[in-house]
């Protein structure tokens, strides 16, 4: 069941078109995350279904209700800023019954509903502390739970995470998703961090120069980028140039880096045409590695390639290959043996072998 | 940071300025407040030698005669009045002012705040003369005035020398002491919190009273204070654009020392409007510590 539709709109600041258009549906109790880099129009969008900022055209219906031009404290929904925008003067009490006394709601009422939030957020014993008093993280679940008291019917995240340091926000994730799952309310998530958009979401919409570039679940995001784009933002990718030699109904017959020959499976074949030039996209990890050409799987794709150079990650180790003309591929080998030391040293001939389904071609975007 | 030797260093010429220049005149006018008038103005000798003995002439008569003085108290009640008006104005003008400056552009901020102060830029008393002019029975402003209430069929009023003309004077002097810390208060608040609270509910009006306004409070009481204290002591302005039924604390302390020549009554009074300044910021002081969450208004 669609909770918010957000249908072509469209915004300009200046002369800049900053977000182009968008429509977008938003399912109850979804996690959706708005995914792009600064300047791709995640935040605006954000804020025009916060009634922060007024669309050009379109329209922002919440719940079947037109809201395009409702003030926003008529809009039943709320917003984690960036920077919490906690009332500085108000105690953290004070600061989650905001939204409640705004209702009017009875004392009483607003009592207990504070003391519940507070014991959601385990913040009980901080009650009376000001703002300046507490952590990061702590401001950071204030804010949470002043958003959520009054049950809205919406939550917009404008990168929330983004102040805390690494281990804080991993453990933020985490609840996170627990606390969507608890209280079903739909959440709007705003974010440049691709792990955190993987990691969090139901759907991802990838924004860029106000557009939607692709608009899917993660997992298909990350492994079958729509382009290049999507891509190179999510991850490590490698994009080879590709091109087509030949189509069938559902799949695709590619010339790969001018010298790997394959077929993958691909629905939007038919419309491509004989000759085009795109590129080819497959995740570091999906390559294996090997010193000898001992791959005994008939359905992968083997090149024989020369180390180039490497990172050690820790749970893995990236390599690049050269496979001549200029063209590097990356290879993530998962370190899952104690014998970590041994290395595919610089130059050393090696065989790379990958299933060509991982990977999927790409007829748009220029490198 | 400066180590303590340096701050003591640093900190002594002006300790000096303040211990010659107000500490020691405070200390003498709170003597000659206990001395005698002198015959032909000024103080009275400490001691006199009469008949083989010394006489020391100290006395609290100015100290009677100024509590029981209705002309006195008259006086000052008038000077509160004033400046409690002029107060009260200068916020309700400068509050949307300050705010709007805060609001606005770099660029047009700077000229806007430049227009605040260019006023200093000319002499004290030549703004003053021309409000007298501005007030003055030949200008186009009491002109257009007494037209407009003659056609209600009032008869002609005169604006210069009264009550009205001092106010108006004292509020004009002392607005862009109530803008300047208001700006700079304003000025530093995030548009995020009122965001925030327009998300959470609040409509203009609510975030105004419960977050811009509450956020504000140590820049309204710096404001006040820099109007209020300075309006109660005014002497030049009652005395140039005022009548003798608008004369304030300040004129009478003026013409003790310089008129009369009654140097210990002008102590004296100038003692009692030292203490009730003091005493009100006092009050002002608690009442506005008490304010919740007020002292964290700015981290």
């Amino acid at each position: 069941m669609t909770i918010l539709e957000i249908k072509n709109v469209t915004k300009h600041f200046g002369g800049n078109l900053v977000v182009d258009n968008i429509s977008i549906d938003i399912k109850k109790g979804e996690f959706f995350t708005l995914l792009g880099p600064s300047g791709c129009g995640k935040t605006t969008l954000l804020r025009m279904i916060a009634g922060l900022v007024a669309p050009d055209s379109g329209q922002i219906l919440l719940d079947g209700v037109d809201i395009t031009n409702l003030p926003p404290e008529r809009r039943p929904l709320h917003t984690i800023f960036q920077s919490y925008a906690l009332f500085p003067h108000m105690t953290v009490a004070d600061n989650i019954a905001f939204p409640l006394k705004m209702a009017k709601w009875s004392k009483n009422k607003i009592e207990a509903q504070v003391n519940e939030l507070l014991e959601d957020v385990q913040l009980s014993q901080f009650k009376d502390c000001y703002p300046h008093e507490i952590s990061g993280g702590q401001k950071q679940r204030v804010a949470i739970a002043r958003s959520l008291v009054d049950r809205p019917k919406l939550l917009l995240l404008d990168e929330p995470l983004s102040a805390l340091d690494a281990r804080l926000r991993e453990h933020m994730h985490m609840e996170l998703v627990k606390l969507q799952e608890e209280t079903g309310v739909t959440f709007v998530y705003v974010t440049h961090d691709q792990h955190e958009a993987l990691a969090l979401s139901n759907r991802i919409a990838v924004l860029n120069h106000g557009t939607i570039e692709q608009l899917d679940k993660p997992d298909i995001i990350y492994s079958k980028p729509k382009t290049h784009f999507v891509a190179d933002f999510l991850g490590k990718c490698n994009l080879l140039k590709a091109e087509v030699l030949a189509t069938t109904n559902d799949a695709v017959k590619l010339r790969v880096a001018d010298s790997i020959e394959f077929s993958i499976k691909d629905p939007a074949s038919s419309s491509y045409q004989l000759g085009q030039i795109g590129w080819y996209s497959l995740r570091p990890e999906k390559l294996k590695l090997s010193s000898e050409n001992n791959f005994n799987v008939t359905h992968l794709s083997v090149i024989k390639s020369k180390v180039n150079g490497y990172y050690y990650y820790g749970n893995g180790t990236l390599y690049e290959l050269d496979l001549g003309n200029d063209t590097k591929l990356q290879v993530m080998a998962p370190n899952h043996t104690s014998d970590e030391v041994k290395f595919f040293v610089d130059n050393s001939e090696i065989y790379v072998a990958f299933d060509p389904e991982a990977g999927n071609f790409l007829d748009t975007g220029s490198c | 940071m400066l180590r303590l030797h340096e701050k003591r260093v640093l900190s002594f010429v002006p300790s000096l300025y303040l211990v010659c220049l107000f500490l020691v005149p405070t200390l003498i006018m709170i003597f000659i407040a206990f001395r005698e008038p002198g015959d032909y103005g000024g103080v009275a000798p400490l001691i006199t030698h009469m008949d083989n003995s010394f006489q020391v002439n100290l006395t609290l008569d100015s100290f009677k005669f100024a509590s029981t003085s209705s002309f006195i108290w008259q006086l000052f009640l008038r000077s509160m009045v004033f400046s409690i008006i002029t107060t009260v104005f200068c916020l309700i003008l400068g509050y949307p002012l300050a705010m709007m400056i805060a609001k606005s552009g770099k660029k047009y901020r700077d000229i806007l705040l430049l227009m605040v102060i260019i006023p200093f830029w000319s002499s004290f008393l030549v703004r003053v003369y021309a409000w007298m002019i501005i007030l003055g029975p030949d200008s186009w402003v009491i002109y257009l005035i007494n037209k407009i209430i003659g056609v209600f069929g009032y008869s002609s009023v005169n604006l210069l020398y009264s009550s009205f003309a001092v106010v108006i004077c004292l509020i004009y002097i002392n607005l862009p002491f109530m803008i300047l810390p208001l700006y700079a208060n304003l000025q530093k608040h995030d548009d995020i919190l009122i965001e925030a609270s327009r998300d959470l509910g609040a409509t203009r009006l609510q975030s105004f009273l419960k977050i811009t306004l509450p956020l504000s409070l140590p820049g309204i009481l710096a404001g006040s204070a820099l109007v209020f204290i300075p309006s109660i002591g005014m002497f030049v302005v009652p005395e140039l654009v005022g009548n003798n039924c608008s004369l304030m604390i300040g004129n009478l302390i003026k013409q003790q020392f310089l008129q009369t020549e009654n140097w210990p009554l002008g102590s004296v009074t100038s003692i009692i409007m030292t203490l009730a300044v003091l005493g009100i910021s006092l009050i002002v002081g608690v009442f506005a510590s008490r304010l919740k969450g007020l002292k964290y208004a700015n981290k």
